[in-house]
């Protein structure tokens, strides 16, 4: 996996998911359409229209796949709704100086990238953006670099499993079931019952 | 295996999960109690489907419908047609994959949190899982409960097992006594105001203390609730004599010498002597008062007698520019006091405070009372049961004499999905857990609080501190 691109721009600590995605969209039952719900109540104004001061609605944003936010971004919400939706509108990969844990884990089932920065090279990373509206970053997953505009590259840190299955199209729940015979085992022995839960 | 080392409660039941363990890989961790609800689930019923697989357990999943569920009478129809299809779907897929379901319909109806605890489905020293984040609630029994993602969903209903890395320790001691006035949810909102809402990521908090002992379990079930608002995987508290008596002759707990041996065993969980964290706080109960908050994320509360703190005063940028956006939508002016402040909506209800002693505690500052002029009161018990049981004391009676409206059970206002909702601009004092942009309705703003703060508020039609309503009675 190999980004190359331009950077929107969300520099705000503590995004949650009730942001990336109102509570009011997951009355859906499929995956589908949820890009257009991407910050919703930031991106369009009462009417409907285009809110124009917001960064997803600016021309600069328009094809890009690297959102770089602020600090704790996705915090709030299970709703794995939220990495759905900014994967449809086209993102690859976050970066902030860190991360709500369940976003994490969700980021990393659907290929989205959570790049975990310093505050030095968040700071940096801001500055050259804020001046450069087509500022350009590069991204390689397999060596775990980001590159900026001039060349210095820092390395990021990603779980060896979830690189593995993003690079290897691995399957979780295939992963899962191949262990079976161990699941069954455990249940076998496990002390104290199963904890099965009975209708009484 | 012989342990040597000394151990916390989030060690031991973390340790007595694992299945598997390969280098390079995450734990693989066995999931006891699998809660489920139409919001979560549809597409990972859907994944089962694509896959062709079942659900493994379905013994050990339970599923409801509680977010898009209207709180209007229950012989109504649900109008919303797409909130109408999600909860036909949960029935469609409980039914298609023999999951026991308690829907609309169902006597045992009611918030996926608040009905594992009624039925006695959580129990101490499980691990609990819901893709939901404040599955954290079920911590309150001892059990190692944290919210997941579909994708996680759909793992567990296929296979009984996540792939699990161990978060870091982080004790919450909380010594003394709380005041009159002062609840459970103060802890927690306080606990969040000081470490903030990133406070706790990486982390599991067990909540230790003369305070939390001496706690309720539908108080406890407050305080873990909201770990997940600090940004913890879970809460825990060690089971006790009140643990055990609460679950005592609930549906779903083993029974006769089952039930003895079952608490033999719960008996070994507390943490042991010696047991070292990687983090820790503590809070003195004595000195909390009723907790307020003033901002667009739970960490951003105070005192109910405080003043909203100044952006000036925060050196980091991005820090202060978040106080400066939240205190923008809230309207609100730096240095101001909140008590007084008017109020729209009062809503008492949520995974957080819909429990029987939270109804009662809003009753008892409210009977005799009157809700202001102007201002709306939404009662929301946590689950059908609650409802039931509040009617047989009379309580729904207290509610709607003063002039609230007594629902049925559902997340409701908590998360505005289902109708219930504020209006844009309107603020409401509310029990529940979150009080992000447009959480209870777009544009509308929330403070979070107790349910006797916000009781009193109701009856003032201001934020009220609820101690000058007291006594004097
Ligand atoms: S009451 Fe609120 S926080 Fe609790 S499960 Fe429902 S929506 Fe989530």
């Amino acid at each position: 996996m190999k980004i190359d691109s331009r950077v929107v721009l969300l520099p705000m600590d503590n995004v949650d998911t009730d942001q990336i995605i109102p509570a009011r969209f997951l009355k859906t039952i499929s995956k589908i359409g949820l890009g257009d719900q991407l910050f919703n109540d930031w991106r369009y104004l009462a009417d409907g229209s285009p809110n124009l001061d917001f960064v997803l609605n600016k021309a600069e944003s328009k094809g890009a796949e690297i959102l770089l936010a602020g600090d704790n971004f996705g915090c709030g919400s299970s709703r794995e709704h939220a990495p759905w939706a900014l994967t449809q509108f086209g993102f690859k990969a976050v970066i902030s100086t860190s991360f709500a844990d369940i976003f994490k884990q969700n980021s990393l089932k659907n290929s989205l990238l959570p790049i975990v920065v310093s505050r030095d090279v968040h700071a940096k990373l801001l500055e050259l953006r804020s001046a450069d509206q087509a500022m350009k970053l590069q991204i390689d997953l397999a060596s775990q670099m980001l590159i900026m505009p001039d060349g210095e590259s820092v390395s990021f840190d990603v779980d060896a499993f979830s690189k593995t299955c993003m690079l290897e199209g691995v399957d979780e729940v295939g992963y899962i079931l191949k262990q079976m015979p161990a699941i069954e085992k455990f249940e076998a022995g496990r002390l104290g019952g199963l904890n099965t839960l009975v209708w009484q | 295996m012989q342990q040597s080392k000394p151990r916390t409660i989030i060690e031991k039941v973390w340790d007595s999960h694992v299945v598997a363990e390969q280098p390079g890989a995450p734990t693989l961790l066995y999931i006891d109690f699998h809660l489920v609800h139409e919001v979560t689930s549809p597409q990972a019923f859907a994944g089962l489907r694509d896959r062709g697989l079942k659900v493994r357990r379905p013994q050990n999943t339970f599923a409801t419908v509680d977010h898009s569920t209207p709180t209007t009478p229950k012989n109504l129809p649900i109008v919303d047609q797409i909130a109408a299809t999600q909860v036909a779907q949960m029935a469609t897929n409980a039914e298609e994959f023999g999951i026991p379901f308690f829907g609309f319909h169902n006597e045992n109806n009611g918030i996926c949190h608040v009905i594992g605890p009624e039925q006695g489905l959580t129990q101490p020293g499980m691990t609990v899982v819901c893709g939901d984040s404040h599955t954290a609630t079920h911590g309150a029994f001892g059990a190692l409960a944290f919210g997941i993602g579909t994708s996680e969903v759909e793992m567990v209903l296929a296979t009984q097992v996540l792939l699990q890395r161990k978060s870091k320790t982080y004790q919450v001691h909380v010594d003394g006594s709380l005041k009159p006035g002062v609840a459970a949810k103060d802890i927690i909102l306080a606990l969040i105001s000081r470490i903030g809402i990133g406070g706790g990521t990486g982390c599991v908090f067990e909540f230790t203390g003369s305070a939390i002992r001496s706690l309720s379990m539908e108080e406890r079930m407050t305080v873990c609730n909201m770990a997940i608002e600090a940004g913890a995987r879970a809460g825990m508290i060690a089971p006790d004599d009140t643990t055990y008596q609460y679950l005592a002759g609930r549906r779903f707990v083993p029974k006769g010498a089952d039930w003895d041996a079952a608490v033999a065993r719960w008996k070994q969980l507390p943490s042991d002597e010696g047991a070292v964290y990687d983090h820790s706080i503590t809070i003195n109960a004595d000195e909390l008062e009723p907790m307020i908050t003033f901002g667009t994320n739970p960490g951003q509360g105070m005192a109910i007698s405080g003043n909203i703190p100044d952006p000036a005063s925060i050196s980091d940028k991005l820090e202060r520019d978040s106080l400066v956006k939240a205190l923008k939508y809230m309207d609100l002016q730096p240095g101001q006091k909140l008590a007084g402040h008017p109020v729209n909506v009062v809503f008492v209800g949520s995974c957080t405070n819909s429990r029987i002693s939270d109804l009662r505690a809003a009753a008892s500052v409210m009977k005799g009372r009157k809700v202001k002029d102007g201002v709306r009161m939404l009662v929301v018990p946590g689950s059908q049961q609650i409802k039931r049981q509040a009617q047989a004391e009379g309580l729904d009676k207290i509610f709607t004499d003063s002039g609230a409206e007594w629902r049925e059970a559902g997340c409701s206002m908590c998360i505005a999905m289902n109708g219930d909702q504020l209006a844009p601009g309107q603020y409401s004092v509310s029990t529940s857990n979150r009080n992000f942009e447009g959480r209870q309705g777009k544009g509308g703003r929330t403070f979070l609080a107790s349910p006797m703060t916000a009781a009193a508020s109701a009856i003032n039609g201001v934020v009220t501190d609820v101690r000058t309503l007291m006594g004097g009675k």
